[in-house]
């Protein structure tokens, strides 16, 4: 009897804890401090071919800062898929890393929840100062006016990937400067049994990306200068018709590029089954999937006509990886220091080399390794054709309902359905009614 | 055993010191009578913890306008009374207008994935239930779809449905010119299909399971009887099978009701995060209004109205075939 209600009275004290301690996580709301001195937790977007590669890029550098300040940077290597549900489950809980990978495009988005270290005069100051870095990066680390919520780390811009081969088969010289040109270099190329372009219909992000250039080769934009969703604009509309109709209407894209969203464009490219991929720094994709760097030129992306500029010559989006302390880390000046680290002139050398990204650092870019033919074009594009995607406040949510309205289209022209002006203008002002009022 | 002996003691004393024991009987009581509450409330804490408070946090939430601008301290985030729920339920409005959209694919994916999945299972359970060669790989083989993860075999389904090198256009297109072209099963009005077809695929087990336990209770005597009497198969499954099975047929169509409405791993596996409009499935849709919108306020307030509907629909039917079952009971 006296062992039962031992047992009973241990159970129920248990029970308490838990619920006690379960109850007990959440948010403190406060700003960081320096609890924790000894130790960072990292996550790491996944930017090479695979987590494993990721693992093995950097690890050497997290011991290399380990040797020089004693502290341990525990990382963890996210996946594309998961990134932004951990960051925003994180900023819910206030249980999260120290330092985090954004996608530049989120910085906006992500600073709104206030779950990140605002990047002033003094932070930067820590780590350098804030000219250290490219302007076109800067431009894309948050709403203007505002300080960054995130600083810089890898810079990409779209470039066209062409085979050589498939070209030379074909009879085409030069890869296509415009987009007229490469409608009718697609049309010869489909002529020798070959697919023209690859696209990822059915991923919202890819679909983001593309249309917001032609949008900008039209001299429109997807939000009005004070930040409210203007989808219907008869520019903006024209700009979607026109890339949807590479596939509709010009049929250089093929129908099945409708549900690709797990980079199989790319696979297809590296196969030699296509001729023409639009892409982000794809060499080190290229190269793991086996195609050698001979066998594909690079060239900027096509403009209406002329050649690539600022304006509406603007042939990429600014994409790339920022990185951010989390407004909640235990280790404040740790954490500081690995930013300052990682935004190092030798570290961004040996990162960018390895990911075959651009350094959005100015001194680390002079590296000759960053001004082979290929590197030229994506750091010309970067620097002087790219544009910031949208920096508002709703801009992840902008990625989710115009890309989806996107894919939608993608997914009627596929079917053999019509792709109208109309049906345009009605798919974006369905996304626009989805976004919020704010 | 103690307890038992104490209430065996002989009660009525009234020698001095009896005054002195009664509080320490009334004590002694009391703990006999609270000790299985006492045991009970670990699982009773737990079961607030793991069920109820995330269930009030919920409900709570939906009445908050929870954006990305809050979700850090959601403490601070402003009441919005019934807003959460007017935008809902407004119908001529887009958000409205997609949930109910939304409601009416997953009420007529569920009824057609349920039929399907009941009637194949009691099927395949009515044929094995003569013993020949063989039958015992032949329900392990039908368990399989049952016993797989769900991950590996949603995903697998999806390199089958893929339209360039998938299998099902594949034997549908090339081998057997059914279609004039091959098929989008993942984008377009097919993705209907092709949810309810791994639905199916995926549901049907269980019922064979479950209605072959339910058969292993009709008396053998019966078939025979009837037999004598010179009945049929089909007059055996009308008039003996479906009746005897009535009471397992009632919980297996309200669980695979209630799994097929909530079943959010197949859709997010097959189409993931953002599903075309004719496979647009409730939870996914829910999902997208609060994770990929950062609105979860209006999440909340929908995942609550799924859980009013699907309250009252487990009320009525529970309480219809009951009462359907009471009165065959009293004839």
């Amino acid at each position: 009897m006296r062992s039962i209600r031992a047992a009973a009275t241990g159970a129920v004290t248990l029970s308490l804890v838990l619920a006690a301690t379960a109850c007990g996580g959440g948010s403190s709301s406060g700003g960081g401090s320096n609890d924790s001195p000894k130790t960072l937790t990292y996550w790491a977007s996944n930017q090479g071919a695979s987590i494993a590669v990721d693992q093995q890029v950097l690890q050497p550098e997290l011991d290399k800062f380990q040797k020089q300040t004693g502290i341990k940077v525990k990382l963890e290597v996210v996946p594309w898929t998961d990134l932004l549900n951990r960051i925003l489950t994180a900023t819910t809980s206030g249980q999260g890393p120290d330092v985090l990978n954004i996608g530049n495009s989120w910085s906006a988005s992500l600073q709104a929840t206030g779950a990140l270290l605002p990047w002033d005069t003094g932070n930067f100051a820590k780590i350098g100062g804030k000219d250290r870095f490219v302007d076109s990066a800067l431009g894309s680390t948050g709403a203007a006016g505002k300080d960054p919520a995130a600083v810089p780390l890898y810079s990409m811009a779209y470039a066209l990937y062409y085979n050589k081969k498939i070209f030379a088969d074909a009879g085409i010289g030069q890869p296509p400067a415009t987009w007229d040109e490469l409608v009718a270099d697609g049309k010869k190329i489909q002529a020798r049994g070959k697919s023209a372009l690859g696209a990822e219909g059915s991923n919202p992000s890819e679909n983001i990306h593309h249309v917001f250039v032609f949008a900008k080769q039209r001299g429109a934009d997807f939000f009005t200068a004070d930040g409210k969703p203007d989808f219907t604009d008869p520019k903006v509309v024209d700009a979607v018709k026109s890339y949807v109709d590479l596939m509709a209407k010009d049929k250089v894209i093929p129908t099945g590029d409708a549900e690709y969203a797990q980079n199989q464009s790319v696979s297809d490219f590296a196969k030699g089954k296509q001729a023409m991929l639009l892409w982000q720094s794809a060499s080190a994709n290229l190269k793991s999937q086996g195609m050698s760097e001979d066998a594909y030129g690079i060239a900027p992306v096509p403009v209406i006509s002329g050649t690539p500029g600022p304006g509406t010559q603007v042939d990429s989006m600014v994409a790339g990886i920022n990185l951010a302390v989390f407004k909640n880390t235990h280790n404040l000046d740790g954490a500081t220091k690995f930013v300052k680290f990682m935004t190092s002139d030798e570290e961004q050398k040996v990162l960018n080399k390895a990911y075959s990204t651009i350094p959005p650092v100015k001194s680390a870019q002079a590296d000759p390794a960053f001004s082979t033919p290929a590197n030229t074009v994506l750091k010309n594009t970067f620097t002087t054709s790219a544009a910031a995607l949208p920096q508002v406040a709703s801009e992840s949510q902008f990625e989710t309902a115009v890309g989806t309205a996107v894919k939608d289209l993608f997914a009627d022209a596929a079917a053999g359905r019509a792709v109208t002006t109309d049906s345009v203008k009605a798919a974006l002002q369905k996304a626009q009614q989805q976004m919020p009022a704010a | 055993m103690t307890t038992t002996t104490a209430f065996k003691e002989p009660v009525r004393h009234t020698t001095p010191g009896a005054a002195a024991r009664e509080p320490r009987r009334r004590t002694g009581r009391l703990r006999r009578v609270s000790l299985p509450y006492l045991l009970l409330l670990p699982a009773l804490l737990l079961e607030l913890l793991v069920h109820l408070v995330p269930m009030v946090i919920g409900i709570v939430m939906s009445f908050k306008e929870l954006t990305q601008f809050y979700i850090r301290d959601w403490s601070t985030a402003p009441w919005s009374g019934l807003g959460n729920y007017k935008v809902s339920v407004d119908f001529d409005a887009p958000v409205g207008q997609a949930l109910l959209h939304s409601f009416y694919v997953t009420v007529g994916f569920t009824l057609l994935s349920v039929g399907l999945c009941w009637l194949i299972g009691t099927a395949a359970a009515v044929f094995m239930q003569d013993t020949f060669r063989g039958r015992g790989l032949l329900r392990a083989l039908f368990l399989v779809p049952y016993a797989l993860p769900v991950y590996a075999a949603v995903i697998t389904w999806v390199f089958m449905f893929q339209h360039d090198n998938g299998l099902v256009n594949h034997v549908l297109h090339d081998q057997l010119h059914l279609t004039g072209k091959p098929s989008f099963w993942l984008i377009g009005d097919n993705s209907f299909y092709a949810l309810l077809t791994v639905s199916v695929w995926k549901g049907w087990p269980f019922a064979f399971l479950i209605v072959m336990a339910g058969l292993q209770n009709i008396p053998r005597e019966l078939y025979e009887a009837a037999a004598l009497d010179g009945a049929g198969m089909w007059q055996q499954i009308r008039r003996i099978t479906l009746p005897s099975l009535r009471p397992v047929n009632q919980v297996l169509v309200l669980v695979l009701f209630l799994w097929t409405f909530n079943d959010f791993n197949t859709p997010y596996v097959l189409f993931g995060r953002s599903a075309p409009e004719a496979a647009d499935l409730i939870s996914v849709h829910i999902y997208q209004a609060s994770f990929v919108t950062w609105n979860f306020g209006t999440g909340s307030a929908m995942s609550v109205l799924l859980l009013l509907f699907l309250l009252v629909v487990t009320g009525v039917y529970l309480l219809f075939t009951s009462r359907g079952r009471r009165a065959s009971a009293d004839v």
